[in-house]
């Protein structure tokens, strides 16, 4: 049974003696020697106890694991000693100026923690009136290019400026001992401070002569003035008086002389309301469809060797002259313009950017007759932005060839890549005994020379400029030289044997120049700062520059208008246009400028390559633009799209060949096609390297000016497949009501022409008219109620040009990521804002019900943009349009985007979790999913991988991780900066106060902001405009942000 | 139940049964050896399945840019997944709720598998919604947990929200309506079974039933009130993934006839999905005398039904976007047939139109071969019914400027055929370890209905 046997432990428990039973009750038979153990006092008086042990044990273990799998350390190191202007968290602004070689811009720059990262137009300018260009925009990151050099290159090898300088002025005096010829090449200089080194460098080495070039040269207008004024000279036009502007060839609006200003002159024409319903009527003759011609009233596509005879035929008919000429494909079209033209006396404007001192003269005799001079044109403020001179450059190549050219001092400019002839030009460098390139990055020229000076970017160095006529700009350093360079303007100084900085050189000069003649401000020091915190001077008498020896002719004398010889005779002019018209044969080749790359000075700029061409919509790629109805007789796809392949076809001329695809361009003639300059690097940085085809080579000479319209082209039929990258594949509006447009005519009969109420039947009774109405007002939500502030934005579709500088500047401000040419491929780029651009198509409602088409043919056809010239082209911002019934708002499972007490719909980053229900719910489309990390990711390899890059970011904006949405916020970091500096004043955001990036960049103010709240404000008095309309109102998510009807200067037509 | 059948019927049970025969034939694939056809399916399957979870891995690591999707076109092969799994998930409960609600005794061969099918489906399904979040690790954000991210709350405006809920509540009923089902089965394995260790899990697993008739009283009510839960369930599951469609404002999404269409279309994909399966596993299974012609042709009349559902369903999509007056919608469907995917909406409209509609001649009905090729062909259908819905309308909404086209990577089909993969694992484990058919259940209807010689009446 059970068990009772008990064992004993000994025989002390079997006797139960008392030290036994003690003992029993200890759990150890002798007392551990703890106190000893531990042998300290105060440990015995602490409270830790076991619980409080294995408590700090589990902490530990569980902090030293956690410690293993740590993140990395970022480094964020304060300031030592607190620079007395640098408030961390705190902007600040200086004034500078951008000049590229060829555009002029007054800037601010806007630093953080003594960064650059913004750039925006100067409001005190009165060129730029605070707008900017695209390439403005971007200039800021080519700043952080790590392309750039961080030190002199002597021999392919980094040396010490003092070694450079050592050898440079030791072979220089060498050279100007022996007599031997030394040549600056330089694109224009409009810096008197750098004439005036110029002039010191020439009389320490008296051989000098300065050459100057420019890439996309317009000698002719100059040489033509000469002509008809004997001047030679680059007037100033103003759109801003001109009624009537005729385009020939000429893409004023962004890329012909002063872009920024002339748009906004030309916009300030075009704004229409209550109180001006009169705007200027627009007709461009051209080949391609530029951004300008996109704008016309009215385009005629001509092909390139006409766009002359065009020009003769309206001087004829306007004059009654008969200077003889040949019939063009389209003269009754270009009667109709002559006619036109006969009645803007006095208040026209024709200009034409073709580079042929013939056309140009028939184009003085045209704005002579009209009366331009004087009115559009002004003769006393020159603009000194192109001082090229084509036949000089050809001059010097020879020289150099011949072996008489011992020291070429390279400045601004990379001839090896942008000259026709490139290739000849390097050989004739190697022929140069001393080539010193000044470029900042080892590019196809500077890579050729042998020692490279690397001059600093504009944002690190001190500069001024003087673009035009008694109009001077100052540039100041607001970062200290992230390598070893600098200035050019020191480093010729330095050579010539003055070891004055740019800055005291600067100051001296102003100081003599300006000041002398500045008596209004005593003291040279407050004159200086002044001039500085301002950015500029405008003087109105002109300062005699210290003569530089160039083959250009300097500035010199106002001439009065009275100084305009009656033309003399046009014959040989004309005679020059006939005989070059009808020596064009074959296929004729337009090579033109992108808006966003130019002539390719940043063509590494990764923003640049990634902003869509205004017109193709096309990122990251130069390519053959072809009609796109002769494309479809060659075969070609004319579609886009991801897994659309272009056709890729050689473009010949004798024996140069270009391999590009091909794309179609609706608005280009048969016959004719058009190629992008600034693509086709080879050795530019890693972004633009290996990007198309160098479209320089095929430009060609005529009477020593370059061509950029050239003929005898043959095009190969497809000679592989080849895919671009296009952020907008659809290219017509499908007879939806998306851009409204109007005519003056129907305009001013009604001011809601084109923008008619829209009426949904119901059957409610107490709604509206017969049941009928606004969507507005059929509602299921509850509306928000703004109490404080309400943010609107308003745009204006008849001032937006399209350009795309907004969209440069809002990816600045907002830190969007580039995605590179495969993403965009895949629909995935990541732009914020966008601008929509449709073609007119000739298939609509009307003609469908005419012609009794289908529904399904009648959407097929409409899908086809039109060929003819009566095709039209719309621009449409487009960002997030701040919904007040937000789709995106309801469907988001996490709260992630929802709705500010200020109207503004706010994404919530640190709370999305990416299910992109609302990207897909949003009738726009703006909305932008992160479909990877692009931040610190080596598969996108644009500034935000880069160290350097890295430096632009807005730190006040979040850089966005993989897997959340983003989009538009309105630029809402800025609105609460606004609003914190109002509070520290004790008053309300003045309207204007606040801008958004978007807004500041346009340069024709297309786009309005403000405070709906506020009565007065410019954005409450657009609502109120007749023109306004919600994009997609029917749809009743009843945007903050609206858009103004576009009106075309043009007689009524059929409703469209 | 034991009913008497009327000799008009045919018997549901063939061949000359005796309870213990039932037994025999349905713990047979539990207790003897796999075949080589099992071997080679599993293989498969676990390779795919395999492949699926590498795909998974690689997005969660690089991003959901590893798929097609783009700027326009948001939700693609992902979602089109979801929703066709989901929808194929609603047979089964269908088959064990309603149809025992409606005292449908065909039923009771094939719930079992049906209802697995459906448990493994809702487990595909559910794998989208959640792998398609950019950041999946915050997944648990769509649940209503109380947190410390501040006065934090999901959106209940949301109907993703509301899939949440309606996903997990069906997974979690159909689940314990499965189990419950399983229970006396279990049993009947566990007092098989020689292997000690195997006796002990089939022990577990049949929560120590024993048979009684209080047990089986019980049971009975418990599987009445389960079926009467999931009953609306079946019906509330589709009806709310339909509305991330329906409640948007996106043209061919925005539709109000969506319930009704998306449960139809669902029960239509399900009894395809279940037909496929049952026809391969009554071969491979041996299982020919309780899964019989009677048995499929009762599940292709169902499918003429609810396919003629769907197909009345397109047509009045149709006629509402023509009728609207809305110019978006009306392009839409325009687009849907004869825009750049138009060969997707003929596929679909051929599959889930034009195919069941054979179903009418009683000769194909009753055919396993035919049948088994048009259960296939409702299964593509109502995949690309899925994938007209979300990529046509999505890829030309409203603004022709971001008109774009969705084009699939190697990760989104590998993810797709992953999930197969996936639910054929699942299945074939399932078919090895558990009573394919309701036995007990089955037991109750062979006396009413099977070739047995009809014993007098009493």
């Amino acid at each position: 049974m059970s068990n009772t046997k008990k064992y004993w432990k000994g025989i002390e428990e079997l006797q139960e003696t008392p030290e036994f039973l003690n003992q029993k009750q200890n759990e150890f038979a002798e007392e551990l020697p703890v106190d000893k153990f531990l042998g300290d006092d105060k440990l015995v008086n602490t409270n830790t106890n076991r619980r409080d042990f294995l408590k700090v044990l589990g902490f530990s273990v569980t902090a030293a694991s956690l410690a293993a799998c740590e993140t990395p350390v970022r480094k964020a190191i304060p300031y030592l000693n607190k620079p007395e202007e640098i408030t961390p968290g705190v902007a600040n602004y200086y004034a500078s100026s951008y000049w590229d070689g060829q555009d002029f811009a007054s800037v601010v720059v806007k630093t953080r923690e003594a960064r650059p990262i913004k750039i925006d137009g100067n409001e005190l300018c009165s060129i730029t009136n605070g707008g900017s260009t695209a390439r403005v925009q971007a200039s800021v990151l080519s700043l952080y290019d790590s392309n750039r050099l961080r030190k002199p290159q002597m021999n392919g090898k980094e040396a010490e400026w003092s070694a450079v300088d050592k050898e440079v002025k030791s072979k220089l005096e060498a050279i100007a001992q022996r007599g031997g010829n030394i040549r600056i090449f330089t694109s224009t200089i409009i810096s008197p401070s750098i004439k005036a080194a110029v002039a010191e460098f020439t009389i320490a080495y008296p051989t000098t002569q300065v050459v100057t070039y420019d890439a996309v040269s317009l000698k002719a207008i100059a040489d033509a003035h000469l002509a008809s004024h004997g001047k030679a000279m680059i007037p100033t036009y103003q759109f801003d008086k001109a009624d009537f502007v005729l385009g020939i060839g000429c893409d004023f609006l962004t890329n012909w002389l002063s872009p920024v200003e002339y748009a906004r002159q030309y916009a300030s024409k075009r704004k229409l309301s209550k109180d001006k319903k009169e705007m200027s009527r627009h007709v461009q003759i051209e080949s391609l469809l530029s951004l300008t011609g996109s704008n016309a009233d009215k385009r005629v596509a001509l092909k390139p060797s006409q766009l002359g005879l065009a020009a003769i035929s309206i001087y004829n008919k306007l004059t009654g002259s008969s200077i003889s000429t040949a019939a063009t494909d389209k003269d009754n079209a270009i009667a109709e313009v002559a006619k036109e033209l006969a009645s803007y006396k006095g208040k026209a404007l024709v200009v034409c950017g073709i580079n042929d001192p013939a056309i140009q003269q028939v184009v003085n005799a045209i704005n002579t007759y009209l009366g331009a001079y004087g009115n559009t044109i002004n003769t006393d403020v020159i603009d000194y932005t192109r001082q090229g001179n084509d036949a000089a450059v050809a001059n010097l190549v020879s020289e150099m060839n011949a072996g008489s050219v011992d020291a070429l001092i390279i400045h601004g400019t990379n001839p090896v890549y942008s000259l026709a002839n490139g290739d000849a030009f390097k050989t004739a460098l190697s022929k140069v005994d001393l080539s010193i390139s000044l470029s900042d990055v080892a590019d196809e020229t500077a890579s050729a020379c042998k020692i490279i000076a690397p001059n600093s970017h504009f944002l690190e160095s001190w500069s001024d400029a003087n673009p035009r006529t008694g109009h001077y700009t100052l540039g100041q350093p607001v970062i200290n030289p992230l390598g070893s360079t600098r200035e050019a303007l020191a480093s010729l100084l330095n050579w010539a044997g003055n070891t004055t900085n740019a800055h005291d050189y600067i100051a001296k000069y102003w100081e003599v120049m300006l000041y002398a003649t500045s008596a209004e401000i005593a003291g040279f020091s407050t004159f200086w700062n002044k001039t500085l915190n301002a950015g500029l001077l405008v003087k109105s008498t002109e300062i005699v520059t210290n003569s530089v020896p160039t083959v250009t002719p300097a500035p010199s004398s106002t001439p009065v208008v009275s100084d305009i010889k009656p033309v003399a005779d046009l014959s040989a002019a004309g005679s020059s246009i006939v005989s070059s018209a009808k020596s064009a044969k074959g296929i004729e080749v337009v090579i033109y400028e992108k808006t966003g790359l130019g002539w390719g000075a940043q063509a590494n700029n990764p923003w640049l390559q990634e902003l869509p061409d205004p017109v193709t919509k096309v990122t990251w790629d130069n390519y053959v633009l072809m009609n796109p109805d002769e494309m479809r007789e060659k075969g070609f796809n004319v579609l886009m799209g991801q897994e659309q392949l272009s056709d890729t076809v050689d473009v010949t001329i004798g024996t140069k060949k270009l391999s590009l695809p091909a794309v179609a361009q609706p608005g280009l003639p048969k016959g004719v096609v058009a190629i992008a300059v600034g693509y086709g690097r080879t050795a530019a940085g890693k972004t633009a390297n290996g990007i198309g085809a160098n479209a320089f080579s095929l430009v060609g000479t005529s009477g020593g000016y370059y061509q950029f319209n050239v003929s005898g082209a043959s095009i190969s039929g497809s000679t592989g497949k080849y895919n671009i990258a296009a952020t907008q594949t659809h290219h017509t509006m499908m007879g939806r009501q998306i851009v409204k447009e109007t005519t003056l005519e129907e305009y001013k009969k009604d001011s809601k022409a084109g923008n008619e109420d829209l009426l949904l039947a119901t059957n409610l009774k107490n709604i509206g008219k017969d049941g009928k109405a606004k969507p507005q007002e059929l509602d299921l939500w509850q509306n928000f109620e703004y109490k404080n502030h309400f943010w609107n934005m308003a745009i204006d579709l008849n001032s937006c040009i399209g350009c795309g500088s907004c969209v440069v500047s809002c990816t600045a401000e907002n830190n969007v990521p580039v995605v590179g040419k495969d993403e965009v491929r895949r629909s995935r780029e990541m732009h914020w804002m966008r601008i929509d651009r449709y073609f007119t198509s000739s298939m609509n409602e009307e003609v469908a019900e005419k012609e009794g088409v289908g529904a399904i043919d009648k959407f097929l056809k409409m899908e086809v943009p039109s060929t003819d010239d009566s095709l039209e082209v719309v621009f449409q911002p487009v960002m997030c349009q701040h919904c007040n019934q937000a789709p995106c708002e309801t469907v988001c499972p996490v709260l992630a985007t929802t709705h500010s007490l200020e109207g503004l719909n706010q994404m919530t980053y640190n709370r999305c979790i990416g299910t992109r229900y609302c990207a897909n719910n949003c009738p726009y489309k703006v909305r932008r999913f992160n479909w990877f990390r692009y931040n610190e990711n080596e598969a996108f390899d644009f500034n935000m991988y880069d160290d350097m890059g890295k430096m632009v970011l807005n730190p006040d904006v979040t850089v966005r991780s993989r897997g959340v949405m983003e989009k538009c916020s309105m630029c809402v970091q800025r609105i609460q900066a606004g609003k914190l500096s109002a509070k520290k004043k004790s008053e309300r955001p003045a309207d204007g106060s606040i801008k958004t990036a978007c807004q500041q960049a346009c340069p024709t103010n297309a786009i309005t902001f403000g405070d709906f709240n506020d009565q007065n404000s410019a954005v409450r008095k657009a609502w109120n405009d007749e023109r306004k309309y919600q994009l997609l109102e029917e749809v009743g998510t009843q945007p903050s942000v609206y858009y103004l009807t576009k009106v075309r200067n043009k007689p009524a037509t059929t409703k469209a | 139940m034991s009913h008497q059948s009327a000799s008009v019927r045919e018997p549901l049970i063939l061949g000359e049964k005796t309870y213990h025969q039932i037994t025999e034939d349905i713990a047979k694939p539990i207790e003897g050896k796999a075949n080589n056809l099992f071997k080679i399916l599993f293989t498969i399957s676990a390779l795919l399945a395999l492949w699926g979870v590498a795909c998974f891995a690689y997005t969660i690591g690089t991003g959901i840019g590893v798929w097609g999707l783009n700027k326009t076109v948001g939700w693609a092969w992902d979602i089109t997944n979801f929703v066709w799994w989901v929808g194929i998930g609603h047979a089964g409960t269908l088959i064990s709720a309603i149809l025992l609600l409606f005292r449908q005794r065909w039923r009771m061969s094939i719930n079992r598998s049906a209802e697995a099918m459906t448990i493994f489906a809702v487990i595909c399904a559910a794998l989208f919604p959640v792998m398609h979040m950019g950041r999946v690790w915050l997944a648990y954000w769509v649940l209503p947990l109380p947190n410390q991210f501040g006065s934090l709350w999901v959106n209940f405006n949301s109907p993703l929200l509301w899939d949440v809920f309606a996903i997990s509540t069906y997974f979690t009923v159909s689940l314990v309506f499965w189990y419950t089902g399983l229970i006396p089965d279990f049993a009947t394995i566990r007092d098989r079974q020689v292997k000690p260790k195997m006796k002990r899990i089939y022990s577990i697993l049949s929560f120590g039933w024993s048979g009684s008739a209080k047990q089986w009283s019980r049971f009975e009510e418990v599987s009445l009130v389960l079926a009467g839960l999931s009953t609306p369930l079946v019906l509330s599951v589709h009806t709310i993934v339909s509305m991330d469609f329906a409640t948007s404002v996106i043209p061919g999404w925005h539709t109000t006839i969506f319930p009704p269409y998306f449960v139809a279309g669902a029960v239509f994909s399900g009894f395809a999905m279940v037909l496929t399966l049952l026809i391969i596993m009554r071969k491979v299974l041996h299982l020919e005398d309780y899964i019989t012609i009677t048995h499929v042709e009762s599940m292709n009349k169902i499918i003429i039904i609810t396919g003629s559902i769907v197909g009345v369903a397109y047509l009045t999509e149709l006629f509402v976007s023509w009728y609207s007056g809305v110019e978006y919608e009306q392009y839409a469907f325009l687009n849907r047939a004869t825009g750049p995917y138009w060969w997707s909406y003929w596929s679909m409209m051929t599959c889930n139109v034009i195919t069941p509609q054979l179903f009418w001649f009683k000769k194909i009905r009753k055919s396993l071969m035919a049948t088994f090729i048009i259960s296939i062909f409702v299964n593509i259908g109502m995949w690309f019914e899925r994938f007209v819905i979300i990529v046509t309308s999505l890829h030309r909404d409203y603004l022709p400027s971001s008109w774009t086209m969705f084009h699939p990577t190697f990760i989104d089909i590998g993810i797709f055929l992953g999930t197969i993969g996936i639910f054929f694992t699942l299945f074939l484990l399932f078919s090895r370890t558990f009573p394919v058919i309701a036995l007990n259940e089955l037991k109750t209807i062979l006396k009413s209905t099977s070739e047995n010689p009809k014993p007098p009446h009493h």
